[in-house]
């Protein structure tokens, strides 16, 4: 028989999930002492690593340089065990120049950046192992080291990707979900305000199911944006016991 | 809780990859049991009282069947005695897995309420996971699931209420069965247990035979040799041993069948397969295996007809005998390949229809069953009802059919109703001819406005209100489901508005429901005489969608500004409302038309559109558009008893041509539409040019009259047959029409991106579809949603535009328009028996309208009927007259009679029920009379016994 049954009739996805439930979320920050900010944060079975340096002087070509913020420079790559198949996953190709693209873009909106003019923000994004989601795994991931880094930003970027099934969207997709022919949608939120970071979707849907998307993305969000809470006030309490103050 | 599951899959290109996925376990998950007061649920499917007597479980229990019961007893299942049944996640995705229908009709039965069938999500529930074991095979870890899920609901209802509410584990797998017995469960075989059931004997009949009663029904003697697994047939079919192909068994031979192997682009072949042992066990339309024989051993097709007479026991002499005579040694010309099943890659087995014969012995519960269609062996079943189903048409399915038994096994589905009957006949026709015709099921009806239903405001606000327009429908008499209406006014400039007003049924039905999936998959509403088999339920297709007169209606109008001479100045789609004024039949709508004393709004519309359908039609017959002619008969039903009480054929109107006229002017303004707005995934119609071969019959027919016929366009048919005329001999132009639809081939509907060849040859038309039936034809609802986008009334959704998905779909609705005609046609046959059965012996005169090697066909005008006159009898002991067939002709010489094409003849026609499974039509012929041929003319039967008729 073709193809995987999505969601059950009694509501329950393939992994057991049902539609609005998010993956285990489990993070930790400062993971590497010699970066400025670090983060690792597995979202179910993706797992990325995010490294922050900055905000530092300009390096490489000074005609890049803006007098009145900050620039940020991300960097996308995936590890070449990260996915079923072992690859070679040379830096540059389309793919990952496209996320690193769309990662610059959403922390762009999010960090403070005119606080430090002609100076820049190097983000590193590493997938160490990928099932679904890889885009809101490394914004979350981000913005955990971000916040490591001590840089200030106006809100946690959150983000998430919806799919819609049968009239339902499901939040927070894996990969055997997204290869299931589903059109899914990627949405980075600032969730206080919220403000979108960025939404991205290239699947075909009609317009009339977009609002009930975005809305089932946003409360996604909103709810990945608890858990990164807790886990930045977790981390800060831990390392003022060690300071002793 | 979190659980990973890791499992290893082989990968398209052969590789090995390693899956991983996140298996979460909830505690959330309920139990569905009205008794339970532990779980939190918001609505219980299983009832606390769940009764059924039985004499193994004097309690109240619910029932548990694992995979394979499901598999092969969903018949059982299906009957309402069987309620309050959980069904476990892990026997669910089994079914999905192994049988696509089986796995439909649980989920159909599960949605049914009256049943209380519980989905157990037990793969995802905390307590009933598990993980498969180093060196579990995943079967045996699937049973270990279903034996731990038992075990964790008997305990579960235990902790909850001391009732003696208990939960039966019912598998057929003995391993399995001990195993449960070990962990003290409560533990049935599905045979055991339905019999232990009081006062439902009938259902042991359904029971499917388990693999270990099969080897008690036969002997132990080997007739088959084995099939071979399919590992070894899948190396076979790649090195090229063996061949892929589709088993069609012959009719009228059934030691004789061929296989049809699909090779690369039109390169396919046939492969005849002659004698039992070759057969090998195939049944028509399985998908098998064949090794082709040394060409020494090749046959060619036998002329002989065999039918299988065969009684219960395996009587080999005889049978040796008739393979005997099949091996006739035949020219080497003649000879095809053959080859011998050596193994079955899919059976495609069907409940089949027909009847039993009873066994010899009397008190035998086993007995053979005949299928209605000849193509199927005949099935051993074994049922204790036996002596009130031999008069009756049942239903069988096969189970299996081992190495050394003569005939498959089966067991008993469901009784038809008594042979010869008139419903049962129905039923039979629509499941020979895979008609869907279930009542709709809850699924399906939850999908239909709520009653009572009126046009909301929003609707209105959406739509074009054309309520003050005079619209009227003309349909034909007793009508219900008027799926189109008309109107024509002049406009203040002087032009004429013609609108063509179409039921909005995708309105109603929304796509990708289950409504809507269940619409497709019958894709046409089928007209049987006295009986319609919808598409749609009935409050859509006789209410709510048919464009009744007086009452507000949702439309999809296609509205064109004409001048007087019928030129389009204008066309313009909208969704609407309307209130037709009146529905009027073909005779009331002419008789209007006719009466120049009526001059109301209604009647002037009409005139309009009538002036405008002949103008409209001069151009197309001018442009080359065919005017074919078949005969259609029409009953005339006894009111009470429903039985035909007399036959004519159907007459045409002016007003028939009118409202035609409009369709097809309508069809093919959307068709233009849909088109040029979805150039990839427009669903059309064509009807591609038959090749010049098929209208051989036609120029000899021509030319045996000394008519010319020419056949090089569409116009040029269509011209010469308008000339074609016999003085004294006016029927013989409606003879060459007849003929000439004969050679026509077939029209289909396609997809507009997967084809480049859109024209219409009947209708002279670049590009047509089919937008005016919606309510009986699934195609019409899909062209309705791609206007609807087109104009922006409605919202698109992706399998629309998926022009594979929408190919897939017009080779169904292809198939099940051929399969309704068929059907109706077999109606039309067997009413036409049925009207002969009354009348007794009738003598009518007939025309020649083909002339074969050993028989004409002759065609009766009066009922449309049509039949063959053998001049060579089976009796051997009569000899066969002289017979010189002359194929240029083409003419047949009888002794010293020579029959050409459209002679005039006398025949006498009466009804052979000699075989009640197989009734037909005998004709013999009267005039001319030749001596040792013809019959004297019978008496017929007085006609004062014949029922008057009021009209």
């Amino acid at each position: 028989m073709a193809g995987l049954e999505l969601l059950s009739d009694q509501g329950y996805r393939i992994d057991g999930r049902k539609a609005t439930e998010l993956r285990k979320v489990q993070a930790r920050m400062g993971v590497f002492a010699q970066a400025d900010g670090s983060a690792y944060l597995e979202q179910g079975n993706t797992k990325a690593l995010a490294v922050v340096y900055g905000p530092h002087e300009m390096r490489g070509s000074r005609s890049r340089t803006l007098h009145d913020r900050a620039v940020i420079n991300c960097q996308y790559s995936m590890a070449t065990f990260s996915t079923a198949e072992r690859k070679r996953r040379p830096h540059g190709d389309r793919k990952s120049t496209e996320m690193s693209l769309h990662l610059k873009q959403t922390f762009e909106a999010a960090v403070m950046t005119q606080l430090y003019p002609r100076s820049q923000i190097d983000i590193y994004v590493k997938i160490l192992q990928s099932d679904g989601g890889n885009y809101s795994v490394c914004v979350n991931a981000a913005t955990l080291a971000v916040i490591d880094a001590g840089i200030p930003m106006r809100d946690y970027v959150c983000a998430c990707t919806v799919g819609f099934v049968d009239e339902t969207p499901l939040a927070d997709l894996c990969y055997a979900e997204e290869g299931g022919g589903v059109s899914s949608l990627a949405l980075a939120l600032l969730p206080r305000g919220g403000q979108i970071a960025l939404l991205q979707m290239d699947a075909r849907l009609h317009q009339d199911h977009l609002e009930t998307l975005m809305e089932a993305a946003m409360t996604a969000c909103k709810g990945v944006s608890k858990v990164l809470d807790e886990v930045v006030r977790q981390h800060l309490q831990e390392v003022s016991v060690l300071t002793g103050e | 809780m979190l659980k990973s599951k890791t499992f290893v899959k082989k990968t398209r290109s052969g590789g090995v990859m390693k899956v991983v996925r996140e298996h979460y376990l909830r505690d959330d998950i309920w139990c569905g049991s009205e008794v339970c007061s532990e779980c939190k649920q918001e609505s219980t499917v299983l009832q606390r009282d769940a009764c059924m007597e039985s004499n193994l479980c004097s309690y109240p229990h619910y029932l548990l069947p694992d995979t394979n019961v499901v598999l092969h007893q969903i018949d059982v299942l299906e009957d309402p005695v069987i309620r309050n049944v959980i069904i476990l996640q892990t026997v669910l995705q089994e079914v999905r897995h192994r049988s696509a229908p089986v796995y439909k009709r649980l989920k159909d039965i599960i949605h049914e309420k009256e049943k209380h069938f519980y989905t157990f999500t037990n793969e995802h529930h905390r307590e009933t996971f598990i993980e498969r074991e180093p060196g579990e095979s995943a079967n045996d870890r699937n049973d270990r699931a279903i034996r731990v899920a038992a075990k964790w609901y008997s305990q579960h209802l235990k902790a909850s209420d001391s009732d003696r509410l208990k939960v039966v584990l019912l598998t057929n797998d003995r391993g399995n069965k001990e195993k449960a017995e070990e962990k003290a469960l409560l533990v049935y075989k599905f045979e055991e247990y339905i019999k232990s059931l009081i006062a439902n004997t009938e259902l042991v009949d359904h029971l499917a035979l388990s693999n270990d009663d099969k080897n008690e029904i036969s002997s132990s003697k080997v007739l088959f040799p084995e099939h071979l697994p399919l590992s070894r047939i899948q190396t076979g079919i790649k090195s090229g041993s063996f061949l892929q192909g589709t088993f069609r068994a012959s009719r009228d031979n059934y030691l004789e069948a061929s296989v049809f192997v699909q090779g690369e682009e039109e390169d396919s072949t046939e492969v005849l397969i002659q004698g039992l042992q070759n057969l090998n066990r195939a049944v028509h339309q399985d998908v098998v295996a064949v090794q082709l024989l040394p060409r020494n051993e090749w046959v060619a097709p036998s002329s002989v007809v065999l039918q299988d007479e065969g009684k219960a026991k395996d009587d080999n002499a005889e049978e040796e005998e008739e393979e005997k005579a099949l091996r006739v040694s035949a020219a080497e010309a003649a000879r095809k390949p053959t080859g011998k099943v050596v193994g079955i890659i899919k059976r495609n087995w069907r409940p089949f229809c027909g009847m039993l014969n009873l066994s010899q012995i009397k008190e035998s519960t086993r007995h053979l069953f005949t299928p209605a269609d000849r193509r199927v062996p005949r099935i051993r079943i074994e049922t204790r009802q036996a002596a009130s189903l031999a008069a009756q048409r049942i239903m069988v399915a096969i189970d299996g059919w081992p190495k050394h038994s003569r005939y498959p096994n089966g067991h008993f589905v469901r009784s038809l109703g008594s042979a010869g009957d008139k419903d049962t006949e129905q039923e039979v026709l629509l499941l020979e001819h895979d008609v869907p015709h279930q009542a709709f099921s809850q699924a399906v009806l939850s999908f239909l406005p709520k009653m009572p239903w009126a046009i909301t405001p929003e609707d209105m606000a959406k739509r074009q209100d054309l309520r003050h327009l005079t619209v009227c429908s003309v349909d034909p008499p007793g009508c219900t489901d008027i799926d189109d209406a008309l109107h024509c006014r002049e406009l203040d400039n002087g032009n004429l508005e013609v609108g063509v007003h179409i039921a909005d049924v995708s309105h109603f039905i929304r796509p990708g429901n289950a409504l809507d999936k269940e619409a497709a998959s019958r894709g046409t509403t089928v007209y049987l005489c006295g009986k319609r088999i919808d598409m749609v339920p009935e409050l859509l297709s006789s209410n709510l969608c048919s464009l009744r007169s007086n009452v507000e209606r949702l439309a999809f109008s296609c509205i064109w500004e004409m001048n007087h001479e019928a030129e389009i100045l204008k066309t313009r789609f909208t969704k609407s409302v309307i209130n037709s004024k009146a529905s009027l039949t073909y005779a009331e709508a002419q008789m209007r038309i006719d009466d120049t004393s009526k001059n109301d709004d209604i009647t002037k519309s009409l005139r309009g559109l009538n002036k405008l359908a002949k103008i409209l039609k001069r151009q197309r017959i001018e442009k080359g558009a065919l005017t074919l002619s078949s005969l259609e008969v029409r009953f005339h039903m006894d009111s009470e008893t429903h039985d035909p009480i007399d036959l004519q054929t159907k007459e045409l109107m002016e007003t028939n041509s009118m409202v035609e006229e409009f369709m097809l002017l309508a069809n093919i303004s959307v068709a233009q539409k849909t088109f040029d707005e979805f150039s990839e995934c427009a669903l059309l119609r064509k009807h591609p040019a038959p090749p010049p071969s098929n209208y051989d019959i036609l120029l000899k027919a021509g030319k045996s009259k000394h008519v010319e016929i020419h056949t090089d366009s569409a116009k040029a048919l269509a011209d010469s047959l308008d000339v074609a005329t016999v003085d004294g001999f006016p029927y013989f132009n409606t003879l060459l029409r007849i003929l000439a639809t004969r050679c026509m081939m077939q029209a289909v509907y396609f997809c507009s991106g997967m084809d480049n060849d859109f024209h219409h040859y009947g209708l002279a038309s670049p590009i047509y579809t089919h937008f005016t039936s919606p309510i009986r034809r699934y195609a019409d609802i899909i062209v309705h949603r791609l206007l609807a986008v087109a104009i922006g009334a409605d919202s698109t959704y992706p399998d629309l535009m998926d022009k594979h998905k929408q190919s897939a779909l017009c080779n169904n609705l292809n198939y099940r328009h051929k399969m309704s005609q068929y059907a109706q046609r077999a109606s039309v046959a067997f009413h036409t028996q049925l009207f002969f059965k009354s009348r007794g012996i009738l003598n009518e005169d007939g025309f020649v309208l083909f002339v074969r090697k050993n028989a004409i066909i002759v065609l009766i005008p009066k009922f449309g009927l049509e039949g063959t006159v053998f001049f060579d009898s089976k009796d051997k002991a009569k000899a066969n007259p002289n017979l010189v067939f002359d194929e240029e002709g083409p003419t047949l010489a009888v002794e010293q009679h020579t029959f050409h094409i459209f002679d005039k003849v006398k025949v006498t026609i009466s009804l052979d029920d000699s075989n009640i499974q197989h009734q037909k039509i005998r004709m013999a012929l009267i005039d001319p009379v030749i001596p040792g041929v013809s019959v004297p003319a019978p008496d017929v039967e007085p006609q004062a016994k014949k029922p008057k008729l009021d009209r």
